[in-house]
């Protein structure tokens, strides 16, 4: 019940609720095997056009390999990849409607930055007055037009960046593929790119597929993110999704930073429950989840919905505990607490610094008190 | 001088190898503007020979047969050795792979003797008469695993992903590889047509083994007079060679340096953009 609200915030789209949208990019069971080593397993996705959609894992769990699949470099061992219903298996790569920004970009480098952009254009066979046009528009997109005749070695990391990237929305792709696009640029490049790029998909109407290990970059720009683990598909759901109802351990963990806290439900209804953590913690929540299980559920409540306080808060009996200040974090905007309980369980509250003095000020080893709401957090069973 | 610079030591050894490489060379080239026939004998300054050269027809013909066969057989090894080197570098899980790359590379390290014998075997047993002809295939046989070698090199280091760009923007398999594998690899590809050219110019075994009447190469004729007594005229056509290879040498050192520079320059400066 209370994933009430919890749709994309970033525009009105989300065919995936819509049972008769049609789907555009389907995995059905897609494994990939190199050798005895298996890249991607068992795995099923359906990307919806015009969608922004983001692959988000660790390094090495298989985001690479599943966009050269999708691209024709690698052929799925078993399973199959289906474009607008039309099963790819054995079309190559150059008959395939997707372009892709490599992870490498990849530059020509023995042409220059028109000529790598024009490259795609060319080998459709476009009147060269048409690729001229073209080209210029690109350059113009990405804020190259001086540069148009130098060669990728006479160029910095981020104008390479955005060759690659008009290279490949030259030739207007139904589905352009981005294996960690913004991997390489410093982080304020980064940020205005990511916007940049949400404006182009948007402008031009192109369906994303979006690889990336940086979660605060998949978050910004994706309307769906899928988290991989070990070539597996762990949730796919909308940033907001992830981060407020993730749906395992290993989602709420690898997305932001989350308190779990291990105990028993005792009492369950269908609008809360109450789970008991250790002898002093008692939690009553709003959001029960759907799980019969009662031993070794996990509680998952984010650090910003943690209050902590030197004062006793009012309600005193659930949902709050007392310990001591462990460790402290001054990051300007924020303060990041570790509060020991006197369980010895210790707690991550974060507290926004609305105020340049702090009312309350907490130094090490102070006594404090940490609560939260009944909706703060959300019960994991898996 | 600083720290790790010049002492005598360092001086004097650098001059006396510089002295054991050049020292001969620096010999032929005077005596090849003697006026005395006397090789030993320095009697003043004179181009004669260079003149004698000009109207010696025998040994002309001669530098006309290494030339032609240098061009061809370099240029057919070029290919060959290409094709080799993508073989062993595109499809490593061939059966017979290992086989196959120490077939091609066994030439490197074989006795030239060997190969020349072993040629000039088959082509008696094929009863193919010799002349250019055979000479051409020899030094193609010997000169296409160098070239392997140095575009194997180049490959190996050769980032795949262009390629798959290519093909991923519409080329074909075959239009990639004209439009951008080659382009990309094409200086390791001219230094290995260089080479085999080389080998060619300066081969005297396998050509003593393989050639026929009337297809002396430049080595053959020279090394033949020789035994009858060194001329000045031998002298100034190998001063003529010395001067051509010294400016291909000298002008590809400086195209590289160039570039080298001005790719640094162009490097620095995209960083400050
Ligand atoms: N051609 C290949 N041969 C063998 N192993 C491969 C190959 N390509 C990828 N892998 C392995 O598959 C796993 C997933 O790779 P990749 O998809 O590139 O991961 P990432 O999520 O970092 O992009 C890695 O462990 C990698 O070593
Ligand atoms: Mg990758």
């Amino acid at each position: 019940m209370a994933v009430k609200s919890l749709n994309s915030i970033r525009r009105n789209f989300s065919p995936w609720t819509d049972p008769a949208a049609k789907p555009y990019i389907q995995f059905e069971n897609v494994t990939k095997q190199f050798g005895d080593f298996t890249a991607v397993n068992n795995l099923s996705l359906t990307i919806y056009e015009r969608e922004f959609y983001a692959l988000l894992g660790a390094s090495g769990c298989g985001k690479s390999t599943l966009l050269r699949m999708l691209a024709g470099f690698d052929e799925p061992t078993s399973g199959r990849i289906l474009l607008d219903g039309q099963d790819l298996r054995g079309v190559p790569p150059h008959k395939r409607p997707v372009n892709m920004m490599f992870q490498s970009y990849a530059l020509f480098p023995h042409m220059t930055v028109e000529k790598n952009i024009a490259f795609g254009l060319k080998q459709e066979g476009m009147a060269s007055a048409d690729i001229a046009k073209r080209v210029a528009e690109m350059l113009k997109l990405v804020k190259l037009e001086q540069f148009a005749k130098r060669k990728p070695h006479q160029l910095s990391g981020g104008q390479r960046q955005r060759v690659a990237l008009a290279r490949s929305v030259a030739k207007r792709p139904k589905v352009l593929l981005l294996d960690e696009p913004l991997g390489a640029l410093d982080k304020k490049l980064r940020e205005e790119t990511q916007f940049e790029l949400m404006d182009l998909q948007q402008d031009l109407g192109l369906t994303f597929v979006v690889v990336t290990h940086d979660q605060e970059e998949a978050m910004t720009m994706a309307d769906r993110i899928a988290i991989l683990d070990k070539g597996e598909v762990m949730q796919v759901a909308t940033p907001q999704e992830i981060y407020e109802a993730p749906g395992s351990r290993f989602v709420a963990n690898f997305v932001g930073s989350m308190n779990l806290f291990e105990g028993e439900v005792t009492r369950r209804d269908e609008t809360s429950a109450d789970i008991q953590i250790g002898p002093d913690l008692l939690i009553r929540t709003v959001n029960p989840g759907n799980s019969e299980r009662k031993a070794g559920v996990n509680y998952a409540v984010r650090p910003e919905k943690i209050r902590v306080s030197s004062k006793k808060p009012e309600e005193t009996g659930v949902n709050s505990a007392q310990g001591e200040i462990f460790d402290i974090a001054y990051l300007g905007d924020v303060t990041n607490y570790n509060v020991k309980l006197d369980d010895g369980r210790i707690v991550k509250a974060t507290v926004i610094n609305s105020n340049r003095l702090a009312e309350d000020p907490l130094t090490w080893g102070d006594r404090a008190w940490i609560s939260f709401k009944p909706d703060a957090g959300i019960v994991l069973t898996r | 001088m600083n720290g790790g610079g010049w002492s005598r030591f360092n001086i004097a050894s650098v001059t006396a190898g510089f002295a054991f490489l050049y020292l001969p060379i620096v010999l032929l080239i005077i005596y090849s503007f003697n006026a005395s026939r006397l090789v030993t004998v320095w009697a003043g300054f004179s181009t004669q020979w260079y003149v004698t050269l000009w109207h010696n027809q025998a040994l002309l013909d001669a530098a006309w047969v290494t030339l032609r066969v240098g061009l061809v057989s370099a240029t057919a090894a070029t290919v060959l050795g290409t094709m080799a080197a993508l073989a062993l570098t595109r499809y490593t899980r061939f059966r017979g792979r290992l086989l196959f790359s120490g077939m091609v590379f066994a030439p490197l390290v074989m006795p030239e003797v060997i190969t020349g014998l072993s040629l000039l075997l088959l082509f008696v047993a094929l009863g193919v008469d010799r002349g250019m002809m055979t000479v051409t295939l020899a030094h193609i046989t010997f000169s296409m695993c160098f070239v392997a070698v140095v575009v194997q090199s180049r490959l190996l280091t050769f980032d795949r992903s262009l390629e798959e760009a290519a093909m991923d923007l519409g080329a074909t398999p075959v239009k990639t590889f004209f439009a951008i594998t080659l382009p990309v690899i094409a200086p390791a590809i001219i230094s290995g047509w260089m080479l085999a050219f080389t080998l060619s110019l300066d081969d005297l075994v396998i050509a003593s083994f393989t050639s026929g009447p009337g297809a002396t190469t430049l080595p053959m004729k020279i090394y033949s007079q020789v035994r009858l007594g060194v001329t000045p005229e031998i002298n100034a056509i190998c001063t003529i060679l010395i001067a051509i290879v010294a400016t291909g040498v000298l002008i590809a050192s400086v195209v590289n340096k160039r570039r080298e520079v001005q790719r640094r320059r162009d490097e620095q400066a995209a960083q400050r953009t």
